[in-house]
């Protein structure tokens, strides 16, 4: 049976018998005019009106899709009712007994619906759970330098003059940044190469290669660098840089070449 | 006073040529009167197919031992009378002893390769002695190969150099010793003195350095970066392979072994400046002899005496020669100007031949040449004279012929020469080979 809305709220129950009583009343009334007049016929009994049935018990539902969500996103909640003229869901209001609404609630949240009809009341719930967000991945530290890499960018070879093994005056300052760095990094070890250039005899320059290899070792020891970091190996004109017959070539050759490692 | 004496040296030399000559005559037995001798092909006496070819090799490599030996004018095969010579029988001295060839002495003989064997015959007559010419009949037999044919020649070339040469045993079956990139590292390489037979002896695939035979020629001690170092290294020839050799630390380069093959001199920076030490030859019983700060390298004995040990220092700069007592007293510096390095001893202890770049200037140095220096006056001779960078020296056997390295060819080869400087040859040919050692037998 369709419930009218709203209007009939205001009937009072004890108006609405009293208004069937009427009705009754004229109609026994128009009956009995009708006898006098015309003959005195049989005539069937209206039938008795049916009792009133009690009104039925409100139905609902209420679900929510998806059942968790990361806080900021968004679900759907869902209710359907029946038999209800009043409904409402806890946190939002009235609703209309069926439909859908989104919810972005920043926190976990339980929704209550409460239906109530004539024949009762009827409630639903559904939980929301809200999940924090990831958090953003942090972005990539730059990669810390290797030792090696740090020994390349900071040592600085020395070079040497025909036939010297002797430090330049000029090579003092090599000499300091030198040692600062490695002072600084106690762990490392590394290698002095001594080299010739390729003028001279193959013996004779090994022996000078190894004087400038020890040269450099020396000044580093003085220094203040721990003698346990350092080898020394020299390679004489047995591993030229550059193989040209020309000064500029040779004076790249004539050199101690740090390199990393034992 | 010593630097007006080489000053009126160098004059006289200027000026008299023939008696500045004839110290490194008398030191080394060249240069002076050469006997003049005859080498006619040997005939083939008998041939089961290989005789020709076998007989070809044996008499280019008895002209060329005989033309290298230094002691001998031979004549030239295009004044010789005609007619094959096999035997005795065939030789008639009257026509030897004239003109054109004018031969003081014959060598002949013949050659005979039956069922894959190889003999020969061969004499040496005395052309002036018709009544009692022979000084020398030989028979030789072997397998009959290619190497045997050089074989023969070589003994037989020795024999007839040994009778005329003053009892100076001949070089033509020596060996020589040096380093050779051809196989893409530095490996020690050995050949025949005349450059014939280069074969490759080590294969450590490293830097291998300064090669030194033993005495008796059973093993060559190296300086190499096999193991790291460089360290002084012992390979067996009769093994063929590396022997145990103590790692000294630091850099250990130019072994050198006393005559008597019971000591070891090199250098070592051990200390942490290169000095020279002497071990005995399993490198035991290490003792210093240097203690100047600077390069101390290159030693060579007195193969005489072993009393005195020849050697490089750059103490006072510019590396310079020095001799010492084998014990590292008395120690005196030779030269006195220049870039000298890489001495050598003469067999008869008398002379030092050496590299030097004897006007040395900044930036562009004079040559570098091989000298000979007698020790007892400090005279000298330059050997070389034609460009490139000469090094390197060492001596053959007999004293009379100087093996070294040159660049004068375009790339570093191996070269050898008569102890006056004459008969420059060339021996390699093939990638860079340098810093030749010639056995000491």
């Amino acid at each position: 049976m369709t419930v009218s809305p709203a209007s009939s709220d205001s009937l009072a129950l004890e108006d609405k018998v009293n208004r069937s009583w009427l009705k009754w009343t004229l109609l026994v009334l128009a009956l009995t005019a009708a006898l006098a007049v015309g003959g005195c016929k049989k005539k069937a009994a209206p039938p008795a009106p049916p009792a009133a049935p009690p009104p039925p018990q409100p139905k609902a539902t209420l679900s929510v899709n998806p059942e968790s969500i990361q806080r900021g996103q968004s679900a759907t909640l869902t209710w359907s009712t029946q038999d209800a003229t009043s409904i409402s869901i806890d946190g939002i209001g009235t609703v209309q007994a069926s439909g859908s609404q989104s919810v972005s609630p920043t926190a976990s949240t339980n929704y209550h619906l409460t239906a109530q009809g004539p024949g009762g009341s009827a409630d639903a719930t559904a939980r929301l759970t809200v999940t924090e967000p990831p958090p953003p991945p942090k972005a990539a530290a730059p990669p810390e330098p290797s030792e090696e890499e740090l020994f390349a960018a900071n040592m600085k070879d020395i070079y040497f003059d025909y036939d010297k093994y002797d430090l330049r005056p000029g090579d003092q300052a090599a000499v300091d940044t030198d040692a600062a760095f490695l002072k600084a990094h106690p762990s490392i070890k590394f290698t002095i190469e001594g080299h010739c250039d390729e003028r001279g005899s193959t013996d004779y320059n090994l022996a000078l290669g190894d004087n400038r290899a020890n040269a450099a070792r020396d000044a580093l020891v003085r220094a203040g660098v721990s003698a346990s970091q350092i080898k020394v190996i020299s390679y004489g004109k047995e591993k030229p840089f550059c193989t040209e017959s020309n000064e500029s070539c040779w004076q790249q050759n004539r050199r101690d070449h740090f390199v990393y490692g034992r | 006073m010593k630097r007006y004496a080489v000053l009126w040296l160098l004059l006289l030399a200027f000026v008299l040529p023939g008696v500045a000559q004839d110290w490194i005559r008398t030191g080394t037995g060249v240069g002076g009167e050469k006997i003049r001798i005859a080498v006619p092909e040997f005939k083939v006496s008998a041939d089961d197919g290989q005789a020709a070819a076998l007989d070809k090799t044996f008499n280019d490599v008895l002209f060329s031992d005989l033309s290298a030996a230094g002691i001998f004018d031979v004549v030239s095969r295009s004044f010789y009378p005609l007619g094959a010579i096999g035997g005795p029988t065939d030789v008639r001295l009257d026509t030897w002893a004239a003109p054109p060839p004018k031969a003081a002495m014959i060598a002949f003989g013949n050659v005979a390769s039956t069922s894959g064997n190889l003999q020969v015959q061969g004499w040496l007559f005395d052309v002036k002695n018709a009544q009692g010419p022979q000084i020398l009949a030989k028979q030789y037999r072997e397998t009959a190969t290619d190497d045997n044919a050089r074989l023969i020649a070589h003994r037989f070339a020795d024999e007839i150099i040994f009778r005329l040469g003053g009892g100076i045993a001949g070089i033509a079956e020596s060996k020589l010793y040096f380093i050779s990139n051809r196989s893409g590292n530095k490996e020690i390489w050995g050949m025949d003195y005349d450059g014939a037979g280069q074969h490759q002896i080590t294969h450590l695939r490293s830097i291998s350095l300064s090669p030194r035979v033993s005495p008796d020629g059973t093993r060559i001690a190296f300086s190499s970066y096999f193991k790291g170092g460089p360290n002084i290294m012992m390979w067996s020839l009769d093994l063929n392979r590396l022997v145990k050799f103590p790692e000294f630390g630091g850099t250990n380069l130019s072994p050198a072994w006393s005559s008597d093959g019971s000591r070891i001199a090199f250098s070592s920076s051990r200390s942490g400046d290169p000095e020279i030490y002497v071990s005995d030859q399993n490198g035991n019983n290490l003792k210093r002899l240097t203690v100047y700060h600077g390069p101390d390298v290159s030693p060579a004995w007195n193969p005489k005496t072993n009393g005195q040990i020849a050697w490089i220092s750059g103490r006072t700069g510019l590396p310079q020669l020095y001799v010492m007592d084998s014990d590292g007293t008395n120690s005196q510096r030779i030269t006195d100007q220049g870039y000298a390095v890489s001495p050598a001893w003469s067999p008869n202890g008398q002379l030092l031949a050496f590299a030097w770049i004897r006007h040395y200037g900044p930036g562009s140095p004079g040559n570098s040449d091989i000298y000979v220096l007698d020790v007892a006056s400090h005279q000298w001779i330059q050997l070389t004279h034609d460009g490139g960078r000469n090094d390197f020296p060492s001596w053959s056997p007999d004293g009379r012929h100087i093996v070294y390295q040159s660049t004068r060819s375009g790339t570093e080869q191996i070269w050898s020469m008569l102890a006056d400087g004459s008969q420059q040859t060339q021996l390699t040919f093939t990638g860079s080979n340098s810093q030749p050692n010639w056995s000491w037998k």
